[in-house]
């Protein structure tokens, strides 16, 4: 069941759309859902494939497709560090090791308490700001140093 | 070029005369895309109306100025496409059909994630309501009644900024119906991606608008014909469109006299890498290289210049000798045997060992490949492999012979320039720095980085 609070959001992307196009919102009812909780499991991905009156194959796919969309738990807090060229050129992996060393986990990994995951990611677009990475998705941290990624996590606590 | 730099504080020029250019001088820049940048909000309604925003679109509507008058200017003006193919705006346009008995769309493929590339967030975040007033305007030329920006996902935070701009634009008149009491009505939204660097591909970010898996479509038919529904569609990039309203403010002409021939206006290069001050910089198309870099603050940490892969890693990487006599617009980069792409400069200094560079490129290209054509689907996985083997000192000679042809194989054998995108990087990397791959092989280790170590020890002068 969606929760009433998701429904109105998905009815506020669906106005963007011709009405026999229903399924143009997938995408951000995808996004909708998983930003309320954490992760796509399969009922989540049944709840929006009823809610669009869509096939759950459609909905599962194009989450399947996307990188944003997890479709197994990633903690309370996913960060995800970019580590392409303009990254790496500035140093990503020195992030990248800092942050597994202070969670304890590689990529694709959830620290034990269920609070972190750690991923890579490919290119954000943001490379003016390198390195850089996300916290669930939707803040990016750019001009990254290790002391920076320090304050990041203890705020995170 | 009369561009100057300066290194004072920027003495901005930006109150709006009627007839005259604003342009607002930011440290040596151009600013027509980004010219709200040295106001206190830029992206604000009331900042852009401040600057003589909306007034072009205003007077289009009202005054019904004819269609073919509008792309007879933008022809004039020489723009180009500004997402990396460089097709000309105007020409564009004159493909959608004039007549159509339904909606016809526009789309704006603000979906930024070839490496290198973060010019169309600096508009979306600093400057919405230039690229809204831009689409307003084309949309009125094509006749489009629905519109969509299509965002890169991971720039979330502005995304959200954009949406707040729609609603702004929209209480203010300027988007819905029968806009400046006209039968002129023009629904634009803001739509996202979710993370899927092929949905920059337009028949792609198509599919993905309409809820579908990001993978390219065979082309012809072309989205003027057949786009999003199915419906005639007008796809042009962020940049592309938010230089519109500036054409029709001060004329085709104008736009053209601020560039060169051939490459029309200004244009945002996003420099990033190793260099003092990455970020964007907007200038004159045919501003010379050396004055860019040195606007960037130059190669970081006081080193030499060694590569520069000027418009993204699908444009050829260039040597530093080949790229510090070039000038950067399209003819400039094109007789320097590289291309101008999106303008997205990666500058890398002395200390990149290009073998891993080439490495990390290539790993992005296999992760992104959308799999649907065999020969970038395998290929791009197989180019990954051969890498990595020569990364890890078990690399062959024939290894590179291998790398060209495997690349040379998906060149142009895709649906989607995916396929020759993959294969660049490969092609003019092992072109411009063989001996560097040969040293690898040979030695199981970086050339650059073995030469960094011995400096370090002592054993050898520095370069």
């Amino acid at each position: 069941m969606l929760s009433q609070q998701a429904i109105e959001k998905i009815d506020y992307e669906l106005t963007k759309y011709p009405a026999d196009q229903r399924i143009a919102a997938v995408m951000s009812a995808l996004r909708i859902v998983q930003t309320e909780r954490g992760w796509l499991s399969k009922e989540s991905i049944t709840d929006v494939s009823q809610y669009l009156r869509i096939p759950e194959i459609a909905a599962l796919e194009v989450a399947g497709f996307y990188n944003m969309y997890d479709l197994s738990p990633v903690g309370q807090y996913k960060i995800t560090v970019c580590t392409n060229i303009s990254c790496m050129l500035r140093d990503s992996d020195e992030i990248v090791d800092h942050l597994k060393a202070k969670l304890g986990v590689g990529f694709n990994e959830v620290t034990a308490d269920g609070k972190f995951c750690l991923k890579e990611g490919e290119c954000m677009g943001a490379c003016g700001g390198a390195p850089l990475m996300t916290v669930n998705n939707h803040t990016m941290h750019e001009f990254l140093t290790t002391e920076k990624v320090d304050a990041i996590l203890e705020e995170l606590k | 070029m009369t561009t100057t730099i300066s290194a004072q504080i920027p003495t901005p020029a930006n109150s709006y005369e009627a007839g005259k250019p604003v342009m607002t001088d930011l440290n040596g820049q151009t600013l027509l895309c980004l010219r709200t940048l040295a106001e206190e909000n830029p992206a604000s309604l009331e900042t852009y109306i401040k600057l003589g925003g909306y007034s072009a679109l205003k007077r289009i509507v009202s005054e019904k100025t004819k269609a073919t008058d509008i792309i007879t200017q933008v022809k004039t003006s020489g723009l180009r496409g500004r997402g990396g193919a460089g097709f000309p705006t105007g020409l564009k346009w004159s493909f959608m059909p004039r007549y159509f008995d339904g909606v016809k769309y526009l789309v704006c493929n603000s979906d930024e994630g070839e490496p290198g590339t973060f010019k169309d967030r600096d508009i979306i975040r600093y400057n919405p309501h230039q690229l809204i007033e831009g689409m307003a305007i084309a949309a009125y030329t094509l006749g489009a009644r629905v519109g969509y920006n299509y965002i890169h996902g991971e720039i979330w935070q502005d995304y959200e900024i954009f949406e707040a701009a729609l609603h702004e634009a929209k209480a203010a008149g300027y988007l819905g119906e029968n806009l400046f009491g006209t039968n002129f009505c023009f629904d634009l939204y803001a739509v996202h991606g979710y993370g899927a660097y092929i949905c920059g591909e337009e028949t792609a970010l198509i599919e993905s608008i309409e809820g579908k898996k990001g993978q390219p479509r065979f082309k012809p038919p072309f989205p003027a014909s057949y786009g999003v529904f199915g419906k005639p569609t007008n796809v042009n990039n962020t940049e592309s469109y938010a230089s519109i309203p500036w054409i029709m403010q001060h004329g085709g002409e104008a736009f053209a006299a601020l560039g060169v021939p051939n490459s029309g206006g200004t244009k945002l290069f996003s420099v990033s890498g190793h260099v003092g001050k990455p970020g964007n910089y907007e200038v004159k198309m045919g501003t010379p290289f050396t004055e860019l870099l040195e606007m960037a603050g130059g190669v970081w940490k006081g080193r030499k210049l060694k590569a520069v892969i000027p418009g993204g890693p699908s444009t050829p990487v260039m040597p530093a000798s080949a790229i510090m006599g070039a000038t950067m617009d399209y003819e400039g980069l094109s007789k320097a045997r590289s291309s101008l792409g999106a303008g997205s400069m990666i500058v890398m200094d002395e200390t990149t060992c290009m073998v891993k560079a080439l490495h990390r490129l290539s790993y992005f290209f296999y992760e992104e490949s959308c799999g649907q054509c065999t020969p970038c689907r395998e290929g791009t996985g197989w180019v990954y492999r051969v890498i990595t083997r020569i990364v890890n000192g078990k690399g062959k000679m024939e290894d590179l012979d291998l790398l060209t042809d495997v690349s040379n194989n998906i060149s142009g054998r895709t649906i989607c320039a995916l396929g020759e995108a993959a294969a660049t990087p490969v092609l003019s990397f092992i072109k411009h720095f063989r001996p560097e791959f040969e040293y690898y092989i040979q030695h199981g280790k970086s050339m650059v980085e073995s030469q960094i170590d011995a400096v370090v020890d002592g054993k050898a002068e520095p370069k």
